[in-house]
């Protein structure tokens, strides 16, 4: 790396860092909030950027590092832009998540890390991101979940990412899923507001959804 | 539970936009924290017990009643604090049901939550999620914030004189942190292995302090009991395990979803008329009822009136679990379900205790040669083997929850492991 960086925090993130610190009766709980800010501002945690934390919350190296070498979602190594956990687990693994991870690999033509060729990409097999129902899903570095992924969906969210586009928010909800309001509220989004209040109790009738 | 079908929703009903507070206030909502706390009618022994007389089997797995956890606590010292602990990690695989509360009625929870730490006479509230809900623990952290705004959180909350802090906790990642003492260790900011029990968190627990952890659909369930009475609330459902449930359906079905029903369904029902049936009409082989820990069920044992409920699960050796049932078709290669399930707790084993540590990497190695056709006649003993080695064993329960899923299919679909045995000749005489 030709340009230095500099393992510092400025004002603003050391505000952060004390909104957090705040919230726990132990200074040292906040170890996984400064974490985060620290891997936002750095792409990765390396050791300076640990180091930062364990002086910022004056607390052993040792101890931030066994947190942070704890959890996959804290990047020991430093690593692409865009992370793919690609679920493979039984659910998605069973309804094609494992296919999804083939494409992944060939289309990305990805290296023994999961890196692709143009080192924007990294994609790894992900365990349960909670979302069986609508699987398979993945999660676009550590933030936004794609639904009923298919290798078409894949593909346009690749090329969505080459522009540095995030996928929109996608409220969850199949089609027919009775416990999601907006699924049935969709078709009218103007309207909600004008409709009265709805009754408390609605009698939910599965087979009337079809 | 014949009249299932005339079920109204309670804890996620068809409201637009229920996650504003506005419009969860429209709809009755924080009544029932300002009758607990301001209309002279409730103490916390008096809402401890009503939630102990509803019988709320904890959502998050083990089916504890919640109201008799709550009073396991102490009793209230001046200036020791106390915490609740509230469990949104839902890392288990087949389960993506709290999620829908934080995000569809997630003031439900917060009025829950409150109820609860006035009942337990907590100091501060600490939600846990797990870090991959990023874009939930922002929406979450709004409803939060509503909360604050209108006066339903912070000091002095309705005037009543009763404070309560509400905190949100990003996880990093890590299923073992939906283990409640793990998930303290994680919030304390340790490494979590989970503890040793005793020291119950009760007695001792966040920072040392008398603590109750509680599942996110526990406690949505608390200003439902409070509004309409126990005797209500537990007359919904299986009457050993009662009241509402968001039941997760994943896997070869048509209609995968969270659907909320009471306790009790038929799983056949759950499968054929929720889940829309069987995707491409082919036949059912096994549900796994509650996760991937429960014990698997066979499709004999479901066409056979199973439902879900503790005691009806306890027939044939399962558990309820989180309720999320996946469902698995004929064409569904056993062998490979059961070394996906290995990897995964091979993956989230904390490495703190051996026989988990060491037993989930050799789970692993051994049904990967039955993946690949290698397997050998005495490794089905070493599995089971294994099995016994590692229940009960260790100090938490995820060695257990490797162990059951496996053992089950190793009883139920022997054959299928049999048919990967290198040399046929051993197998035909073994």
């Amino acid at each position: 790396m030709a340009e230095s960086v500099v393992f510092e925090f400025t004002e603003a993130e050391k505000a952060e860092i004390q909104k957090h610190v705040a919230k726990y009766p132990d200074r040292k709980s906040a170890v996984m909030p400064a974490l985060w800010i620290a891997q936002e501002k750095f792409g990765w945690l390396s050791p300076e950027a640990m180091e930062l934390v364990a002086s910022t919350l004056d607390m052993p190296y040792a101890q931030v590092y066994g947190v942070a070498s704890f959890y996959t979602m804290y990047f020991k190594k430093k690593v692409p832009k865009y992370l793919f956990d690609i679920c493979t687990c039984f659910t998605c693994g069973e309804c094609g998540g494992d296919q999804i991870f083939k494409h992944a690999q060939n289309s990305l033509q990805v290296d023994e890390n999961g890196h692709s060729a143009d080192g924007k990409f990294w994609i790894r097999q992900a365990e349960c991101l909670a979302a069986c129902d609508t699987g398979p899903v993945m999660q676009i570095a550590n933030r936004r979940i794609v639904h009923n992924l298919t290798p078409a969906k894949f593909d346009q969210t690749v090329d969505m990412l080459r522009r540095d586009q995030m996928p929109a928010f996608e409220p969850v909800a199949p089609k027919y899923d009775q416990a999601s309001p907006a699924a049935k509220a969709a078709p009218e989004p103007e309207k909600v507001q004008e409709t009265p209040p709805p009754a408390p109790e609605v009698i939910s009738d599965s087979s009337e959804e079809e | 539970m014949e009249n299932w079908r005339n079920y109204t929703k309670v804890l996620i009903p068809d409201i637009p936009n229920l996650n504003q507070i506005d419009v969860y206030q429209k709809n009755g909502g924080y009544e029932q924290l300002k009758e607990v706390l301001t209309s002279g009618k409730w103490n916390p022994k008096s809402v401890t017990d009503e939630v102990k007389a509803a019988n709320i089997r904890g959502r998050g797995g083990a089916g504890f009643n919640a109201g008799l956890k709550w009073s396991f606590m102490p009793p209230k010292v001046e200036g020791l604090p106390r915490y609740l602990a509230c469990n949104g990690d839902e890392s288990e695989p087949g389960t993506f049901k709290d999620r829908r509360i934080f995000m569809f009625n997630p003031h439900l929870f917060i009025e829950g939550a409150t109820i609860a730490c006035y009942a337990m006479q907590m100091d501060a509230a600490y939600v846990y999620m797990r870090g991959e809900f990023a874009d939930w623990i922002d929406k979450f952290q709004e409803a939060v914030d509503q909360a604050y705004a209108k006066g339903m959180l912070g000091k002095n909350i309705m005037g009543s004189g009763f404070d309560l802090d509400i905190f949100v906790h990003k996880g990093g990642g890590a299923y073992i942190c939906g283990e409640e003492t793990s998930l303290m260790e994680s919030l304390e900011g340790k490494r979590p292995y989970p503890r040793s029990k005793p020291p119950f968190p009760a007695q001792f627990g966040l920072w040392g302090k008398p603590t109750t952890i509680n599942n996110i659909e526990t406690l949505a369930n608390v200003p439902l009991v409070i509004k309409n009475g126990a005797k209500w609330w537990s007359s919904i459902g299986a009457p050993a395990h009662p009241g509402p449930v968001l039941y997760g359906l994943s896997g070869h079905i048509n209609r995968p979803g969270v659907y909320e029903y009471p306790t009790g369904m038929k799983i056949t029902d759950m499968i054929y008329e929720v889940g829309g049936g069987m995707r491409n009409n082919k036949k059912l082989k096994a549900v796994s009822p509650g996760g991937s820990s429960c014990p698997l069920l066979t499709a004999e044992m479901v066409h056979g009136g199973l439902t879900m409920d503790a005691d009806s699960l306890r027939t044939v050796g399962s558990v309820m679990g989180t309720s999320g049932l996946c469902v698995l078709d004929e064409d569904t290669d056993m062998v490979k379900f059961s070394y996906r399930i290995a990897k995964f707790y091979d993956h989230e084993s904390c490495g703190q205790c051996t026989p988990c540590r060491e037993g989930t990497g050799w789970f692993v190695k051994i049904l990967r040669k039955f993946v690949e056709n290698r397997g050998e006649t005495k490794d089905l003993d070493l599995l089971l083997e294994l099995c016994d080695t590692m229940e009960g064993r260790t100090v938490c329960a995820l060695a257990d929850a490797t162990a059951w899923p496996i053992r089950s299919a190793l009883i139920h679909f022997r054959s299928e492991f049999e048919a990967r045995i290198v040399s046929k000749a051993s197998f035909a005489t073994a």
